[in-house]
């Protein structure tokens, strides 16, 4: 086992090194810059702030200086935040990312769970279809309506929550529950697939056989099986939770990591995007081995 | 962290049944603590790197130039120097500082601080983009360009601790207005020295904890994408009649979320309104919504090295073909006014004489004359703009304008911001649409735009005539006679139209009605020491929530 991690974490590697180079050329090959405005800068003030950021030696100078800096864990300066560090600017938001992240996954698995088991449990049911559906509507509803809809309803008609901003506790709520909604929806939907599927076999029968009261056969038996789809699904949702969150810190105005991977390609903000991309690569690269390593202990037939 | 996720959670468990908690607004009347919506994170703080309106906004509040600005009409009035005297040929400018005048950190501020602020800022290695303001000073563009290495060959010197005098290359009228400008803001030296090299980028001074400055408030916080919060100073030398107690910037760059921001109570001031709501709380809620002048122009630059573009008449029926009067009611519906010239009408007392019309008879006579009767045979081109709704909206009515008056077929083209920038900039496009702010209340800083050498002009345009008349107009110090010089300009200008004027911008926003001292100003700019709160009567503040 331990080995196998070793192995994997050692995988990563190669893979992080072939992220920054490709998103490193590709910031290059896009057209504009980081210093280019609507105001013309004066071409030798522009020559001295290319000198500043080593943005007038040739390409693959600029490239193994960054790879040399990378391997130092520096990531260098960002251009639009012009008095930080990408390092300063990602340990900034992860914070926020992470309790966004945090709270939208408890919110998707307490609820999802919650409703899959009991669609499994009553299925073919009016519960059953009522829990489906709601997924249902939590997959199919966009965040960019979801979220200014629960702004209307929560923040401006009953004035209980702000409409954006990220400064006291509640102003968590809406957020979270935009974010977690979706994934709740697929949840709900696998954990009901993965109990159907599991208590519809011979050691579920078994069980009930030898007397085992209904509760029991199902939070002792069935949900360590039923849930194994829902563990294969956590390790892109945990990552895309983090990642996909730049729709909902717009709509809220919050200061996560989301947004700075999305707008720094907009300002041509090449050490910012590289190291977000990095970022995330690594996050999702470590997520599925978390999820392997969990799968194998929840299923003894990978053990 | 994990504090504020349970209280969240217990939030939503007991929110039914708690009542309403009061909003920013309601408690930041009561504080004096103003919120603000400044659209975007400043970039830096530091004023000799900066470049843009949001960074204005902030440095506005923390650091104090020579002169200030009129609250009312920008008006130039004494502040870090409480007078000054001009030579009789306008090019020698005395300036008597305050006594007793301090940094946020206690130190007196002296004229040397300002002439060793306008060294760094002149300094080659930090890559100042707004260096070229300080040209009009003697010598300045010689040390920039590194054809002097000597400090003291440059127009500034500090006579003693309280007497600062700037030599000019020749009379400039609007030199008060200029000094407004950030980039001719003073910074404390022995600070950036102590956080960093004073002369290259990448310094510390500008954060909290660091930060020191001579304006009416300090900086307290400063997270990225989240706030910004300065606070009054105590060491101001005028803090007795500064009211607010602090100011919060919040970087929202989303329009929709601004306004509902300010619609749940959490922001006094908006930076913009998103166009679908104008109508509604024009209808609905008209006290809340402001229509401010703003010194800008919103056009169309045409590609004059292209060859359907080459002949003025061409360009001159396209200008007369469009409807500015419908794009700004049915449109932008902002207020906006029709462009018929390109610098702002009554611009510091100039308005072009010259003038265009909307005319689509004589602009098919034009374009008959110009070999393409009823626009056969004129090849089809493309609007480019920046992705936006709005863009795209004003793009599709000049498109069917075109269209149904002169024949003539046009694409649209939308190309993301630094893509179409970069377009622009190589000429690579048509007809592109553009906007131009002034940097300063003059119309020098709209007409110097489309000089041959401009890096801003960006349409191949070139006329010898019109460089003379500006460059002309510079060395002279009569207002009088500057101003003829720009009419001739801008003649020649509307007649060449190598641009489409469209409209002239305007700042929509919102405000809440406790805001006092909110003039409106062409430069959107509002000297924070004037601005304060008062608690509104009851029925508009509920009105406000709804």
């Amino acid at each position: 086992m331990l080995r196998f991690v070793a192995r994997r974490i050692l995988e990563t590697i190669p893979v992080l090194f072939l992220v920054a180079t490709i998103t490193f050329f590709m910031m290059k090959a896009v057209p504009g810059g980081p210093l280019d405005t609507e105001k013309n800068i004066p071409i030798e003030i522009k020559r001295q702030i290319e000198a500043f950021y080593g943005l007038d030696l040739p390409v693959w100078k600029q490239y193994t200086n960054y790879m040399v800096n990378l391997l130092h864990g520096d990531l260098g300066p960002s251009f639009k935040h012009a008095n930080r560090s990408v390092n300063e600017l990602i340990a900034a938001a992860l914070p926020v990312s992470l309790e966004l992240g945090g709270l939208a996954l408890a919110f998707a698995l307490a609820v999802g769970i919650t409703l899959g088991i009991l669609a499994a449990v009553r299925q073919n049911t009016w519960l059953d279809y009522l829990a489906s559906s709601s997924a249902m509507v939590g997959i199919c509803m966009p965040t960019f309506v979801l979220g200014p809809l629960l702004v209307l309803v929560f923040a401006l008609h009953l004035e209980q929550f702000n409409a954006s901003g990220w400064d006291f506790a509640r102003d968590r709520v809406l957020p979270a529950l935009t974010l977690g909604l979706v994934y709740a929806g697929y949840i709900a939907r696998l954990t009901r697939g993965g109990m159907l599927e599991v208590l519809s076999q011979d050691f579920i029968r078994t069980a009930r056989a030898k007397g085992a009261s209904e509760a029991r056969v199902i939070f002792r038996h069935a949900v360590r099986g039923g849930l194994l789809p829902v563990i294969s699904f956590l390790g892109p949702a945990v990552a895309g939770i983090l990642t996909g969150s730049f729709v909902i810190e717009t709509i809220f105005n919050i200061p996560g990591l989301g947004k700075h991977f999305v707008t720094s390609v907009f300002n041509r903000d090449a050490t910012l995007t590289i190291g977000t991309a990095l970022f995330y690569a690594a996050l999702i690269v470590l997520l599925n081995l978390a999820v392997d390593v969990a799968q194998t202990w929840l299923n003894p037939k990978q053990r | 962290m994990f504090r504020h996720a349970f209280l969240g959670l217990a939030a939503l468990a007991i929110f039914a049944g708690c009542g309403k908690p009061p909003t920013r607004v309601s408690t930041g009347d009561a504080e004096q603590v103003l919120h603000y919506g400044n659209r975007s994170d400043p970039q830096e703080l530091d004023p000799h790197i900066v470049q843009g309106v949001p960074e204005h906004h902030i440095l506005q509040a923390l650091i104090e130039n020579l002169v200030a600005e009129d609250p009312k009409d920008l008006r130039p009035i004494p502040a870090q120097a409480e007078r000054w005297e001009i030579s009789p040929d306008g090019t020698v400018y005395t300036f008597h500082l305050r006594s007793g005048i301090r940094w946020s950190n206690g130190d007196p501020v002296t004229a040397q601080d300002f002439v060793r602020s306008y060294q760094r800022a002149l300094t080659p290695s930090l890559g100042s983009e707004y260096a070229y303001m300080y040209f009009v000073m003697k010598g300045a563009e010689d040390y920039f360009k590194g054809k002097s290495l000597d400090f003291s060959s440059v127009g500034a010197k500090a006579l003693d601790e309280r007497t600062l005098q700037i030599t000019l290359n020749g009379p400039v009228p609007y030199f008060l207005s200029l000094l407004n400008h950030y980039s001719w803001w003073p910074v404390h030296l022995p600070t950036l020295a102590k956080h960093g090299d004073p002369y290259q980028r990448s310094n510390r001074w500008t954060r909290p904890g660091n930060f020191v400055g001579n304006g009416p408030f300090v900086l307290d916080q400063w997270k990225v994408g989240h706030v910004i919060v300065v606070r009054k100073n105590p060491h101001y030398w005028n803090a007795a009649n500064v009211k607010l107690s602090a100011i919060h910037f919040h970087p929202i760059e989303s329009s929709d979320t601004e306004e509902r921001s300010f619609r749940s109570g959490q922001l006094h001031v908006s930076n913009e309104v998103p166009l679908s709501k104008i109508p509604v709380y024009r209808d609905r809620q008209s006290q809340l919504l402001r229509i401010d002048p703003y010194l800008g122009c919103y056009f169309y630059r045409m590609n004059t090295t292209r060859p359907q573009f080459k002949d003025k008449r061409v360009r001159q029926a396209l200008a007369m073909a469009v409807d500015r009067k419908t794009i700004v009611e049915r449109v932008t519906r902002g207020g906006q006014l029709p462009a018929f010239y390109f610098t702002p009408p009554d611009t510091v007392g100039y308005t072009s004489r010259a003038s265009l019309r909307y005319d689509p008879e004589a602009a098919r006579r034009l374009l008959a004359e110009a070999g393409y009767p009823g626009g056969k045979g004129f090849p089809a081109f493309e609007i480019l703009y920046n992705t936006s709704e709005s863009h795209k909206a004003i793009a599709e009515a000049v498109q069917q304008m075109w269209k149904r008056e002169l024949g003539i077929d046009v694409r649209l083209i939308n190309q993301e911001w630094k893509v179409y920038l970069d377009s622009e900039k190589r000429l690579d496009y048509e007809v592109s649409r553009a906007g131009w702010i002034g940097d300063y209340p003059d119309p020098s800083t709209f007409l110097e735009t489309f000089l041959s050498e401009s890096g801003n002009n960006r349409t191949g345009w070139k006329n010898a005539e019109y460089d003379r008349l500006l460059k002309e107009a510079a060395r002279l110090g009569d207002q009088q006679t500057r101003y003829e010089l720009f009419q001739k300009a801008e003649a020649i200008f509307l007649d060449e139209l190598p641009i489409i004027p469209i409209y002239h911008y305007t700042r929509v926003f919102l405000i809440q009605p406790s805001v006092r001292g909110w003039n409106p100003t062409i430069l959107d700019h509002h000297p924070w020491q004037n601005v304060w709160l008062a608690a509104p009567p009851e029925p508009i503040a509920s009105a406000a929530r709804r």
